[in-house]
C-alpha cells in the first residue's frame, strides 16, 4: 500500500463514514434494519449532481440531497409504520423505486461532474493541493456529524429515539409517539447517507446510478469492525468507533489492492476474498491476543 | 487504546507486503471495471500489442469487481503506484481515474488512455474527441448503430418488431437505444424495450419480449452481456433470434453480430499507448475509434432460433460457428 493509496482510503473511509453514521443510527440505535441506503446514496449524488449542473452552489446542493434522503427515509418508515409493512421489505421497496427515481431526476443513468464546480473548489483556492482537500472536507463534515448526532441523542427527542430502540412498550408507556420517532430517526438516518453520496459525487467526478449498489454491506461491515476494534461503551465512543469502523474497512481494501508476497501476486479477480479475509485478521486479532496475555 | 495500537500495528506490518513492481522499463496500471469477456479480451488485446511490439511492460492490473467505491479507491492506489502510464477500462472506471489524476499532485500525474468508453464527451473525459488537450486520451467504442441494423435486416427481413433488451442504468446502452429509435422511423420497425438493473433481472427482462418483439439486438451493455447466456436460452426456448453488438458474443450464442472485437480494440488501445510510453502527448492525439467492424456469425444457434443465415452474410462473415 503506498501512501497515496493509503490517503485515498482514509478519504474514502470518511465520506464513507458519513453513511455508516446515518447506518449505525437505524440498524443499532433504532433496531431498524433499513435497506433504503442502497437508493438513498445515489440520491443525494443525483440530486446534487443535477443542483450543481444547474449553477447552484455546491455547498446549497449538499443542503437539497440531505432533505432528498429525509423524505425518501421517512417514506419507508411511514409504510413500515402506518401501512404494516415488514421493515426489510418497506425498505427494498423504496431502495428498488429508487433506482426508476434517480434516472428520472438525472435524466439518465450518470451526469458527469468532472470540471464543474464542488465544494472541494473553495479549499483548492485557500492554497491546499487537491488531494488533501478532499480529506480535510471530509474530515470536517464526518466530525461536524458525529458530533451533531451525539448532541441530538442527548436532547429530550433524541433520548425518546434512543428508548424506541431499547424498548418501545415502556416509551409508548409514557406518552411518545413510536411512529412519529421512527419517521423521524430513519429520516435523519438517510438524510445523512444522502449527504455522504452528495461529497462521494463531486469527490469521483460523476454520479451513476449504479454507485450505491452494495452500500448497506459497507455500511454494516463498517459499523461491525468498529464495534470490535474500538468498542462501543457509550454513544460518542459508539459513532465514532462506526465513523473509525469505515476508515479501517476502506485501509483493508487498499491493502488488498496493494498485496503482494515477492513473486507471487494475486489475480486482480481475487480482490473481494482478500479484503474478506483483511476483516477477518482485524476482527479476530484482539481476541487471540487477549487469550495470550491470559495465558 | 490497546486495540487500536494493536490494529495500527497490524495494518503496518501488512504494508510491508505491499506491491514492489519488478524491473523493466515501463509500467502500466490499469483500472478494469468488471471481469467480462469484451472487457477482459481489451486487456488482452493492450498486452498482447506491446508484447508483439517488443516494448518491455511491467503491469499492476487492479479490477473493480463492478464496485464504484473500488473502482475510486483503485483510482487513487494507481496514482500512488507511479506507473508511466495509467489505463481505464469502461466508462466507470475511466470517470473514477480521470478524478484522480485532477486531484492528484503535479508530480504524481501520468498520462492516462481509456478504452471501451462509448461517449467520452459526455463522459467528462475530453473535452474535444480531436484535440484531447490534457493528460487523457483514448479509443471509443461508440456503435455504428446503422451498420449493426443493416445487417439485422438482411439476416431477417421480416422483423416488424426489433426487441432492444439494456440496462437503463447504463449511460453507454442509453445513448445506443436513442439512435435505434431515431432510425427505427427512417427503417420501418417498432422498437421494444426491456430493462434490467441487474444480472439477475436479465432472464426475466428477455422473457418479457417473447410474443412482443420478432428478434432481440443487444447492444454493448454490461449488465445484459454479463448475462447472456440467458437471453440466448429465452432465444433458443421461444425462437427469437437474438442479435448482439459485439461479435465475443457470438461465440457464446448470439445469431450474429456485426461488431467489435475486443481484443482488436485493446489492441488499438495498445498503439495508442506506446506512442504515449515513447513520449508522445496524450493532449495531441485524436480520441480514436474502431474503424474496423468484423461479422460474426453462429450457424447452429441461428438454427436453433429459428433462422437460416443467408448465403450473403455467410460469404461476407469473418468467423462462422458451425
Amino acid at each position: 500500500m503506498t501512501v497515496y493509496a493509503a490517503l485515498g482510503a482514509i478519504e474514502q473511509g470518511l465520506v464513507y463514514g458519513i453513511m455508516v453514521i446515518g447506518v449505525y443510527l437505524t440498524f443499532r440505535i433504532l433496531d431498524f434494519p433499513d435497506l433504503t441506503v442502497d437508493g438513498s446514496l445515489p440520491l443525494g449524488a443525483s440530486i446534487s449532481a443535477v443542483a450543481i449542473t444547474n449553477g447552484i452552489n455546491p455547498y446549497y446542493s449538499l443542503v437539497f440531497a440531505l432533505l432528498g434522503g429525509f423524505v425518501a427515509g421517512m417514506i419507508t418508515a411511514i409504510l413500515n409504520t402506518k401501512f404494516k409493512i415488514l421493515h426489510l421489505l418497506a425498505s427494498i421497496l423504496t431502495m428498488i423505486a429508487l433506482y426508476s427515481i434517480n434516472i428520472r431526476i438525472m435524466g439518465g443513468p450518470n451526469i458527469a461532474l468532472l470540471g464543474s464546480d464542488t465544494v472541494f473548489d473553495a479549499v483548492i483556492a485557500w492554497g491546499i493541493p487537491g488531494q488533501y482537500a478532499a480529506i480535510l472536507i471530509f474530515a470536517v463534515f464526518a466530525l461536524a456529524v458525529t458530533g451533531f448526532i451525539v448532541w441530538f441523542l442527548k436532547t429530550e427527542l433524541g433520548m425518546a429515539i434512543l428508548a424506541t430502540g431499547d424498548n418501545p412498550r415502556m416509551i409508548t408507556s409514557l406518552g411518545v409517539n413510536t411512529h412519529m420517532v421512527i419517521i423521524l430517526g430513519v429520516g435523519l438516518s438517510n438524510g445523512l447517507v444522502a449527504l455522504s453520496g452528495a461529497l462521494i459525487a463531486q469527490n469521483q467526478g460523476a454520479a451513476d446510478v449504479g454507485m450505491g449498489i452494495g452500500t448497506i454491506i459497507a455500511g454494516l461491515a463498517s459499523v461491525i469492525i468498529g464495534e470490535t476494534i474500538f468498542g462501543d461503551r457509550n454513544i460518542a465512543r459508539a459513532f465514532v468507533a462506526a465513523l473509525l469502523g469505515s476508515v479501517v474497512y476502506r485501509l483493508a481494501i487498499a491493502l488488498a489492492l496493494g498485496l503482494d508476497f515477492g513473486g507471487f501476486s494475486f489475480n486482480p479477480s481475487d480482490l473481494n476474498l482478500i479484503t474478506a479475509i483483511l476483516v477477518v485478521i482485524a476482527l479476530v486479532a484482539p481476541n487471540i491476543k487477549k487469550k495470550v496475555v491470559a495465558r | 487504546m490497546k486495540r487500536i495500537i494493536q490494529s495500527f500495528l497490524l495494518a503496518v506490518v501488512s504494508c510491508m507486503f505491499a506491491a514492489q513492481v519488478y524491473a523493466a522499463s515501463y509500467t502500466i496500471s490499469v483500472n478494469q471495471f468488471v471481469e467480462h469477456p469484451a472487457l477482459d479480451a481489451v486487456l488482452q488485446g493492450l498486452q498482447d500489442y506491446l508484447k508483439d511490439a517488443n516494448v518491455d511492460v511491467a503491469y499492476n492490473i487492479h479490477n473493480a469487481q463492478a464496485n464504484m467505491p473500488t473502482a475510486n479507491q483503485i483510482a487513487q492506489q494507481m496514482i500512488g503506484e507511479e506507473a508511466d502510464l495509467l489505463v481505464a477500462i469502461a466508462t466507470p472506471s475511466s470517470q473514477a481515474c480521470a478524478q484522480a489524476l485532477k486531484k492528484a499532485p503535479d508530480s504524481l500525474k501520468r498520462p492516462m488512455l481509456f478504452s471501451a468508453v462509448t461517449d467520452p464527451v459526455a463522459a467528462g473525459l475530453v473535452d474535444d474527441l480531436e484535440k484531447p488537450g490534457g493528460l487523457i486520451t483514448g479509443v471509443s467504442d461508440l456503435l455504428p448503430v446503422k451498420k449493426h441494423l443493416e445487417m439485422v435486416f438482411e439476416f431477417q427481413p421480416d422483423i416488424k418488431r426489433l426487441g432492444v433488451l439494456y440496462n437503463a442504468g447504463e449511460a453507454n446502452s442509453k445513448a445506443i437505444l436513442a439512435s435505434i429509435i431515431e432510425l427505427s422511423e427512417e427503417m420501418g420497425f417498432e422498437v421494444v424495450e426491456a430493462t434490467a438493473p441487474k444480472t439477475a433481472d436479465v432472464y426475466q427482462a428477455a422473457k418479457s419480449l417473447v410474443g412482443r418483439a420478432d428478434a432481440v439486438f443487444v447492444p454493448t451493455d454490461n449488465t445484459i452481456i454479463s448475462a447472456l447466456e440467458s437471453v440466448v436460452k429465452v432465444g433458443v426456448q421461444s425462437k427469437m433470434p437474438i442479435f448482439a453488438a459485439d461479435v465475443n458474443s457470438v461465440e457464446r450464442g448470439a445469431a450474429a453480430a456485426m461488431g467489435f472485437d475486443y481484443y482488436k480494440h485493446g489492441y488499438q488501445t495498445g498503439a495508442m499507448a506506446e506512442k504515449v510510453l515513447k513520449g508522445a502527448p496524450p493532449a495531441d492525439i485524436p480520441v480514436e475509434f474502431q474503424e474496423e467492424l468484423q461479422l460474426q456469425i453462429n450457424v447452429k444457434y441461428a438454427e436453433m432460433m429459428g433462422i437460416t443465415p443467408p448465403q450473403s452474410l455467410l460469404d461476407k462473415a469473418a468467423k462462422i460457428y458451425e
